[in-house]
């Protein structure tokens, strides 16, 4: 009962949340200069000002701000984002068709990054001060100071120029004829560079912070306790410390979610990736403000959908959490 | 007959400690010669240098060494060494300006919360946590799209997105120190609230701080960096990220032009996170067992 209460509250936070967001998405849309009526005005070459008056009583313009603000939230409720401008399609439309493949790319790399850096934190921890230990600090160095889109080029000049083994981007290729499996095949091709890219960035937090929980793990009395039991050191490393250990790591994760909507911008315009960093940037160029905020409102949508996940995964995983006593 | 107690141990300066501790660590003192040397090259650099970075001096994209020009020549034709000296001021400055800005800010709401706690803590610490739901590089597109791309747009986009780090810190260490003794013994000699948030408690709340402001100056050159390729940035002005999106649509036939910038982000990155760690070693002896 407590834990089906505590799970509604972190909904209801949830939901305030993305009112908050679209809060500070009016604010923005009114703070910047010109409004939807000037848009469509330019759109149509020109247009006087009856016209003017008719669009912006049309949109409601003319009405109260704080009416229009609820105008704005209940559209959102109602799935209706907007309208954009320069596609020519509602942005609800726009980010559908678009979503997928981001998702598909940020997923896929975030669980790469969590499994390989736990792999790297586990070597790493079991002989703090060896060679494979330094290397992880090294990278962990290297994957924090590079610019993610710069580690893409890198890539990119390296193994679909010099040994062209990938595409050097796009999501599938058009001209592909073949099944369904020849087509996942393609895609699967197409993914492996901005996967490991993106993949790369979190990839050294998350074996920098499991290094250190496992280390701090290792060293409790239970382990001890495991093993002068005698049991095998990898049945005490896998069964009862990374258990323990992979807490933090499920945290920092669900925590970095935001900015792997960030990486995933830069990294889909590296390589040409057909998902909502692309869009945006095509939207901010083309100074689409529905389109540009409706993606702002969506990856924020993400973000707080994957964070309580992440709260309910920890709960799940984490029985302190569970009964408050932590 | 021999005085057999021993000198006492001369008292040292906390200072003196941190500093002995910091040259203690090899990668941190080479990384502080490399990030002088970067700051001195941008000082110095182009006065000495001598070249205006948006002349175009000779054919687009030649090669590094030809002609004499070392880092050879963009997509305009532009002295590439030229670019990236000046390049490196912009880059230093916003990043040093921008994590002076997100400091600023996320000082002000961790101490706010830390010291008053109860109602002023939830809304801030709420607050706080709305900034972190926000995807940092895209609310800053926004506000740089929305609000014009000029240094000052770029500089506040990145120092209004990247503060909830310090904050959280900040809110944590003054939460430790309000209850030490020394802090009540403070307001019972009658310091008011401002002096005891700023000049009793935020004092010893530093030294993580400091690390972290360390740490902030890197993250604010890749942000600013990744702005600038993607073209959200003054047009006026020659920064590194912006040499890289510029030669953008070269990188598989001339990899030069992307490559050598990028390098020179990642060598002042990875010098000023070298510095924040042995800061961070120096400031925190306890931490050194990790």
């Amino acid at each position: 009962m407590a834990l089906l209460i505590s799970v509604l509250q972190r909904i209801g936070y949830a939901l305030a949340l993305l009112i908050a967001v679209l809060v500070l998405n009016f604010l923005l849309m009114h703070a910047a200069p010109g409004d939807i009526a000037d848009t469509i005005a330019q759109d149509m070459g020109g247009a006087d000002a009856e016209v003017m008056e008719r669009i912006r009583r049309d949109y409601g313009l003319d009405l109260p701000v704080w009416q229009q603000l609820l105008r704005y939230i209940g559209n959102v409720a109602q799935g209706d984002l907007g309208y954009s401008f320069f596609f020519q399609v509602p942005v609800t439309d726009l980010l559908i068709e678009r979503v997928p493949a981001t998702l598909l790319l940020v997923i896929t790399a975030q669980l790469l990054a969590i499994l390989v850096g736990v792999i790297l934190g586990v070597i790493a921890a079991r002989r703090p001060n060896g060679f494979g230990s330094h290397m992880v600090t090294l990278l962990a160095l290297f994957g924090y100071s590079a610019p993610v889109f710069w580690t893409g080029i890198m890539l990119l000049i390296c193994f679909s120029l010099w040994v062209p083994l990938f595409p050097s981007g796009g999501m599938q290729d058009v001209t592909l004829e073949g099944g369904l499996f020849e087509r996942v095949l393609d895609v699967a091709r197409h993914m492996v560079l901005p996967v490991i890219t993106l993949a790369s960035i979190f990839l050294a937090l998350y074996s920098r912070l499991c290094r250190a929980s496992m280390l701090e793990v290792l060293g409790a009395d239970y382990i001890r306790t495991a093993k002068a039991k005698g049991l095998s050191e990898g049945g005490i490393v896998f069964k009862h410390a990374l258990k323990n250990a992979l807490s933090p790591v499920v945290t920092l994760a669900g925590l970095q979610f935001s900015a792997v909507v960030s990486g995933a911008v830069l990294v889909e315009t590296v390589f040409s990736w057909p998902g909502l960093g692309t869009l945006a940037l095509q939207s901010i160029l083309a100074r689409d403000t529905p389109t540009i905020l409706g993606i702002l409102f969506f990856s924020s949508l993400v973000v707080v959908v994957v964070n309580l996940i992440t709260d309910l995964v920890l709960r799940l995983i984490d029985p302190r959490i569970r009964t408050g006593a932590a | 007959m021999t005085d057999q107690t021993q000198p006492a141990p001369k008292a040292r300066s906390p200072l003196a400690e941190t500093a002995e501790m910091f040259l203690k660590n090899h990668a941190a003192v080479v990384a502080s010669i490399v990030l002088i040397a970067i700051i001195i090259a941008a000082i110095i650099g182009p006065p000495l240098y001598a070249d205006d970075p948006f002349e175009m001096v000779w054919a687009p994209f030649s090669p590094p060494g030809e002609e004499g020009f070392i880092l050879g020549t963009d997509y305009l034709g532009r002295d590439m060494l030229s670019m990236i000296l000046s390049g490196a001021r912009v880059s230093l400055a916003i990043g040093v300006t921008a994590a002076f800005v997100s400091v600023f800010i996320g000082i002000t709401i961790g101490a706010l919360a830390g010291f008053y706690r109860g109602w002023v803590e939830e809304v801030l610490m709420r607050f706080t946590e709305f900034f972190q739901v926000l995807p940092t590089l895209l609310f800053s597109m926004v506000i740089v799209a929305l609000f014009g791309a000029s240094l000052v747009t770029v500089t506040v986009a990145i120092g209004v997105v990247s503060w909830t780090a310090v904050a959280r810190i900040t809110r944590a260490e003054f939460l430790r120190i309000r209850e030490l003794e020394y802090v009540m013994a403070s307001r019972a000699a009658g310091a008011g609230n401002m002096k005891l948030m700023f000049a009793v408690i935020l004092p010893n709340a530093l030294p993580p701080i400091i690390v972290q402001a360390a740490l902030m100056v890197g993250t604010a050159i890749l942000f600013e960096a990744g702005l600038a390729f993607l073209g959200l940035t003054d047009p006026n002005v020659i920064s590194w990220g912006q040499i890289i999106g510029s030669n953008r649509e070269a990188i598989l036939s001339e990899p030069f032009a992307v490559t050598i910038p990028g390098v020179a982000i990642f060598i002042t990155v990875l010098a000023i996170s070298l510095v924040g760690d042995g800061l961070n070693d120096a400031l925190n002896p306890k931490l050194r067992a990790r």
